[in-house]
């Protein structure tokens, strides 16, 4: 069990740490890619149109 | 109600049905030496009913093809109704435990009505019953308009509420007869928590089949956020309820885990609870009623990219801060407490969103009582976050955990946030599905945003003076090196504010309770309308009284 925990806690500090900066790095490029602009802007008012029925 | 289920569909439910009842009688059978046993009758009687509904409609006229160019929403409209039956009896439930904590013999000498029982009731109906009926009614609603994509069919969403409910009801009467397994936001038994794990299921395959479905490109954020919810409390539910029953007639079970372990995966379990099911698919809900209802595309949707990526990655570690000064490591609890600092990011990005939409339409949030809802709703999702952050903290923790203030913080959210964005929500969609231009009466509308918001903030300013003084008290050492104070000493300090917090309550119960007339209310009339029309009424326009003009 000792060696198990220690493991955990080296997984932890290390990458645990790393993979979720990577994450993040990842998330603020793909919200601020400058191409994505539109389709976000585009998204973002998607919500307001008025439609009775689904698209067929 | 379930007219619109094609032959095949109700040839379906009617299978389920009796799957359901024989599920009912062999629990029956095999727990009749045990409170199980009750249950298996309480599922029987629940699934007879449903056969006697299936089979009063089997021979009804199948629905046209032309219902496919509707959205389907008459599962959202019975879930709305459920949502408003579920706050009143929980908030019931709750100012009742408050008045036991002012007044402990009032338990009517029966074991049902002690408060150790009758808490989880409250929880449990607020937190699953309301706020678990009102998500189910709303992603329904929400999916298929951002998807412009009916439901992929008509009676899996069905399944999911009416399944949804026959959970919550089993959870509440076991409450009361004595059956719990101990954990907190998870108390129900493992047959309950066998047949939830069904549901859920099937709640998710009915969001991606929808999806599949979907001829919008974009999947609209509130979608993320649904799914978020519906996707991660499956995970939790699953871990936190790996048990053993002692046997099949038997409504005992033990857990897989045991000591510190147990402790971490229950919280890991409470605090993602809070996390994506009280927070997460709220989230959803504001992100598609309050821009709506506001007439305004929200203010920035990359922010609520990074919030959502924020919340679904942090969240997840600051379980263990409900676990400070414990027999756990002492680097699990820093890892909670960091990452709990850390969720003020996304948590504040998500407030600022929402309140930075209504910038510019402060007019209406003034005249609009149900935008109000919602913008207030935003204000103590900031405010709550803050305080949980702030909690969460080692040091702090010391004077805040085990008192007062917890309850405080707890009410902060649910009633200031999750309870005010769905009413608001509520209040925006009753007109829009019974094609109501209105609500029956918005003065009402009014009368219970005030009541709401004074019984909120009574409530959690009688609990932050409560926690603090009863923290203080039990750090107190007089020059001998001995606590100042006994136990009952706080409690007794503790009395008024007791007082004041199930006033606040009340104020709270009361606005509910004008609230679910009201939506009676439109309902009827909203029926009525239709009657008396002879062609269909065109759907209102989205947004209520406010349109979208041109260049806006």
């Amino acid at each position: 069990m000792d060696l198990e925990h220690a493991t955990l806690v080296r997984l932890s500090k290390s990458f645990g740490l790393f993979y979720l900066i990577a994450l993040s790095i990842i998330t603020v490029v793909y919200a601020y890619w400058p191409s994505n602009r539109k389709a976000f802007d585009r998204a973002a008012k998607s919500v307001l149109r008025n439609e009775d029925g689904p698209w067929r | 109600m379930i007219g619109q289920l094609t032959k095949t569909e109700r040839q379906y439910a009617l299978l389920i049905l009796l799957g359901l009842a024989l599920c009912g009688l062999m629990f029956g059978i095999a727990g009749n030496h045990d409170p199980l046993g009750v249950h298996g009758a309480l599922i029987g009687v629940a699934a007879l009913v449903g056969i006697f509904k299936v089979i009063s409609v089997y021979y009804d006229p199948e629905p046209g093809d032309e219902r496919l160019n509707r959205y389907y929403d008459d599962p959202t409209k019975f879930g709305i109704i459920l949502t408003m039956i579920w706050a009143v009896f929980g908030l019931l439930i709750g100012d009742w435990v408050a008045w036991l904590l002012v007044k402990p013999d009032f338990t009517l000498d029966a074991g049902w009505a002690s408060f150790g029982r009758l808490r989880p009731v409250h929880t449990t109906s607020v937190l699953f019953g309301f706020g678990g009926n009102a998500l189910i009614a709303t992603s329904y609603y929400v999916l298929q308009r951002t998807s412009r994509a009916r439901l992929a069919d008509q009676l899996s969403p069905w399944f999911v509420l009416l399944g949804y409910n026959l959970f919550c009801v089993l959870a509440v009467t076991g409450y009361m007869m004595g059956i719990t397994q101990s954990k907190e936001y998870a108390e129900p038994e493992w047959y309950a928590d066998i047949w939830l794990l069904v549901v859920w299921v099937v709640y998710f395959t009915i969001y991606l089949r929808t999806l599949a479905r979907r001829k919008e490109p974009h999947i609209y954020v509130a979608n993320w956020y649904y799914m978020a919810f519906i996707l991660v409390i499956a995970i939790l539910h699953i871990v936190n309820n790996l048990a053993v029953p002692v046997s099949f007639g038997s409504a005992k079970s033990y857990s897989l885990f045991s000591g510190v372990q147990d402790a971490m995966t229950e919280w890991w379990y409470g605090h993602n609870a809070v996390a994506f099911f009280l927070t997460a698919g709220f989230l959803g809900m504001m992100y598609y009623f309050l821009p709506v209802r506001a007439g305004r595309p929200i203010y920035s949707y990359r922010m609520s990219i990074i919030s959502f990526w924020g919340i679904t990655f942090f969240y997840m570690w600051a379980g263990s801060h409900h676990l400070h000064y414990t027999a756990l490591p002492q680097w699990v609890q820093t890892l909670g407490m960091t990452f709990s600092l850390m969720l003020l990011i996304p948590s504040w990005a998500s407030a600022g969103n929402a309140l930075l939409t209504l910038n510019g339409a402060w007019d209406k949030v003034r005249d609009d009582a149900t935008l109000r809802f919602m913008m207030v709703a935003a204000v103590f999702y900031g405010i709550t976050t803050f305080e949980g952050s702030f909690l969460a903290i080692r040091p702090v923790n010391s004077l805040s955990h085990y008192t007062d203030w917890t309850v405080g913080h707890v009410h902060a959210g649910a009633l200031g946030w999750v309870a005010m964005i769905t009413f608001g929500s509520i209040y925006a969609i009753v007109p829009w599905l019974w094609k109501t231009e209105r609500m029956y009466s918005p003065r009402l509308v009014e009368v219970h945003f005030w009541l709401a918001l004074a019984g909120a903030v009574v409530y959690v300013f009688a609990m932050w003076n409560s926690g603090i003084i009863q923290g203080l008290m039990w750090r107190t050492y007089n020059e001998s090196g001995t606590l100042a104070y006994t136990f009952v000493d706080s409690l007794i300090a503790m009395h008024p504010y007791y007082i004041a917090r199930a006033i606040g309550g009340l104020l709270f119960l009361i606005g509910a309770i004008i609230g679910a007339y009201n939506i009676w209310m439109t309902i009827r009339t909203g029926i009525r309308d239709v009657r008396d029309s002879a062609t269909d009424m065109p759907s209102p326009m989205l947004g209520g009284t406010t349109v979208l003009e041109s260049g806006e």
